[in-house]
């Protein structure tokens, strides 16, 4: 099995019939997922890509059945359908949205609390390029095709170097479970930690190779629970050893304001855990294997 | 985005918080009116400039009389200065700052910040005003006293109430500083900021207690929505470079090497500028022209990279995604013959029809090193600086 998304899993599109939900929906659609239809509020009964448009995420789980929803909403009104998707029961939503407010992340948070463990959905996001289970299911905005099948999890915070990780591995014949953006805002949705205990617990993954960035303390947070609870090895790359202290790089989270939270110090707390680190970006996919072939993996 | 002290000031007096009185000046002249019409025997002339640290630089001078605050102000406007935060290339003084001195009892610190772990709003304060956050948590950490503020329902009276106890106030000064402390609050959770430091919060001999000086930082993501914060933007103390980069969509930090950068995404952006110190090269900037990298992006990136004097080699790095190589070398190919570019050239495409990409350069005129990985890209980089 793969994590999150399977073979038929099915996606609702939340900002469906917009330029950029639409695009990255048709190349979902191509690359084989089961999209069931979308949202927008106000559009409801047209038909859009040959799939329903309904108005409200509730009436678009009666009808479909979808679990899981992929969010293209402008950033002033993401907060509001996140929420919205969390109510009418979504058990994951993608959040691909770049530049939403801090304050309005952490409400969004605040308010998934309200539902019990079992019903309560999990966000992964925003400011990501979402998820990719190859050959099953690819609810994101990356390329498809540099993705092979195969055993590693990788989860990284940037979209970019998430790419040239797997076109790594896929250059050294090294095929991925299930590749989780969890994206590059100070208050995310999923962590490193959540992300890396569903690799845990699925029985396809072998290893994870985790791609982390300055600013924050989730990597390091992920290293204790990995080094804690985890069978897996995990691999890791920590970009940002030259960034200059106090300066967001980029993504608004990637700053260094603590004790912990820079590149070189990241690399020395993730080693203490027990984490192999790729020394430098280029050499990801030759870490990873080096890893396998140490742990009889490959 | 960060404001200047008066303008955090006048934000926080608005919620409450109370300040000593003051008045923004642009030239002598009106500086020595504004000390007589704050009126008193001693005044604090202040350089409003985006930095900490202005004290030890110079920045703060204390007069006895206002041709004293005028001489200062005179002394002050239209100079860098220069703080252990600013850089060697210091940042102009445009605005003084005249306040009436305060008579200081105690200095104690207070700031407010998201707390990425909780994901709540914490409270930091500490006895030691008048030091950096930093230095405290180093030589003072027992006097740090932390309170998380769930965000759904705001700060209560006896959290405030329980920091103002932990600072040693005394009783009958308590609902005051309580007072303070919620006005601060309601300023980071109404305006979109992500940090308010009031550094010293002061308690002064006429038991009154004063935020003497302040930093606010907002969030750029939620400018959409605070006009009047957008407003407080004071581009003269960005850097210039950083501004054109940030009116056009792109995020740019300008750093101290000679190596220029043209890259997408923020990941692989911090992942080139670390490949590059590794071979033994320094980045002049971080650069990243987005997911998309289109054509007119890349334009832009060659024009802002070319207005960096300290640039001796330009290093694009692209991986094409959703994006394909062929699309950002035609993009490459029509800025170059639009820009002049004097500078060693060094590309490395990857991803999505790689292989045309580099056809396209190849057979275009342009003048460049063609690299195949993170790592060769680097290295030819800093061979190229010769």
């Amino acid at each position: 099995m793969s994590i999150i998304i399977h073979k038929n899993t099915k996606i609702l599109v939340q900002g469906f019939t917009g330029k950029i939900g639409s695009f990255h929906a048709e190349e979902m659609i191509k690359y084989g997922s089961n999209v069931v239809g979308g949202v927008t509020p106000g559009k409801g009964g047209m038909t859009h890509l040959n799939l329903p448009v309904f108005n409200t995420v509730k009436e678009a789980v009666d009808q479909t059945g979808a679990s899981t929803s992929i969010l293209f909403v402008p950033p002033a009104f993401a907060a509001d359908s996140a929420m919205e998707a969390a109510d009418a029961g979504i058990k994951t939503c993608v959040a691909i949205t770049d530049g939403i407010p801090s304050h309005d992340m952490v409400k969004i948070k605040r308010y998934m609390r309200r539902y019990p463990k079992d019903k309560k959905m999990g966000l992964v996001g925003p400011n990501c390029a979402g998820i990719i289970s190859p050959g099953k299911s690819m609810l994101g905005i990356m390329p498809g095709h540099i993705y092979k099948e195969g055993k590693i999890g990788i989860v990284s915070r940037s979209g970019t170097l998430g790419y040239e990780a797997a076109q790594q591995l896929k250059d050294l014949e090294i095929g991925v479970s299930t590749s989780v953006g969890i994206g590059g805002d100070p208050i995310n949705g999923s962590s490193f930690r959540d992300i890396i205990e569903k690799f845990e617990n699925d029985d396809e993954t072998i290893a994870v190779l985790m791609i982390g960035e300055i600013g924050g303390p989730q990597e390091v947070e992920a290293g204790q629970f990995a080094k804690e609870n985890m069978s897996k090895p995990v691999i890791a790359y920590i970009a940002g050893l030259t960034a200059p202290k106090g300066r967001v790089m980029g993504h608004a989270g990637a700053i260094v304001s603590a004790y912990g939270e820079s590149a070189i110090e990241k690399v020395e707390l993730l080693k203490d855990c027990g984490v192999t680190i790729s020394k430098n970006p280029s050499v990801m996919g030759e870490t990873v294997k080096k890893v396998l072939v140490e742990n009889n993996l490959n | 985005m960060d404001i200047h002290e008066y303008q955090a000031k006048k934000i926080l007096s608005d919620f409450g918080v109370k300040i000593p009185t003051g008045g923004i000046v642009y030239s002598p002249e009106n500086a020595e009116n504004k000390a007589r019409e704050i009126g008193g025997s001693k005044w604090v002339v202040k350089a409003q400039v985006h930095s900490g640290a202005r004290g030890k630089a110079g920045g703060i001078i204390i007069c006895n009389s206002p041709l004293e605050v005028a001489d200062a102000t005179d002394k002050l406007l239209g100079k860098k200065l220069i703080t252990n935060q600013t850089g060697p290339e210091g940042k102009i003084i445009n605005r003084i700052y005249i306040e009436e001195a305060t008579d200081i009892k105690h200095e104690l610190y207070l700031g407010l910040v998201f707390d990425r772990s909780s994901e709540s709003i914490m409270v930091v304060a500490s006895t030691e005003g008048g030091m950096s956050v930093e230095e405290i948590s180093k030589e003072k950490p027992e006097t740090i006293i932390r309170s998380k503020i769930e965000v759904a329902v705001g700060i209560q009276q006896f959290q405030a109430r329980e920091i103002a106890f932990g600072l040693g106030i005394e009783s009958k000064l308590i609902s005051r500083a309580a007072n303070t402390i919620i006005g601060c609050y309601k300023a980071f959770s109404e305006l979109d900021a992500t940090m308010v430091e009031v550094n010293p919060l002061v308690v002064s001999h006429q038991d009154e207690i004063l935020a003497l000086d302040c930093k606010m930082s907002f969030d750029n993501n939620a400018m959409f929505r605070r006009d009047e914060i957008a407003e407080l933007r004071d581009k003269t103390q960005e850097n210039s470079n950083e501004v054109y980069a940030s009116d056009r969509g792109m995020n740019y930090v300008s750093l101290d090497g000679n190596i220029g950068n043209i890259i997408n995404g923020a990941g692989l952006a911090m992942a080139s500028m670390d490949m590059i110190k590794l071979a033994g090269g320094e980045p002049a900037n971080f650069l990243d022209v987005g997911g998309g990298a289109t054509p007119e992006k890349i334009v832009k990136a060659f024009k802002l990279i070319s207005m960096d004097t300290k640039v001796k080699v330009i290093l694009v790095n692209i991986f094409a995604g959703i994006n394909r190589c062929d699309w950002v070398a035609e993009g490459i190919v029509q800025a170059l013959s639009k820009i002049e570019i004097k500078h060693p050239l060094v590309i490395r495409l990857a991803g999505t029809n790689v292989e045309k990409g580099n056809e396209i350069l190849k057979k275009s005129n342009i003048n460049y090193i063609e690299a195949s990985t993170l790592e060769d890209a680097a290295n030819k980089a800093v061979k190229a600086l010769g």
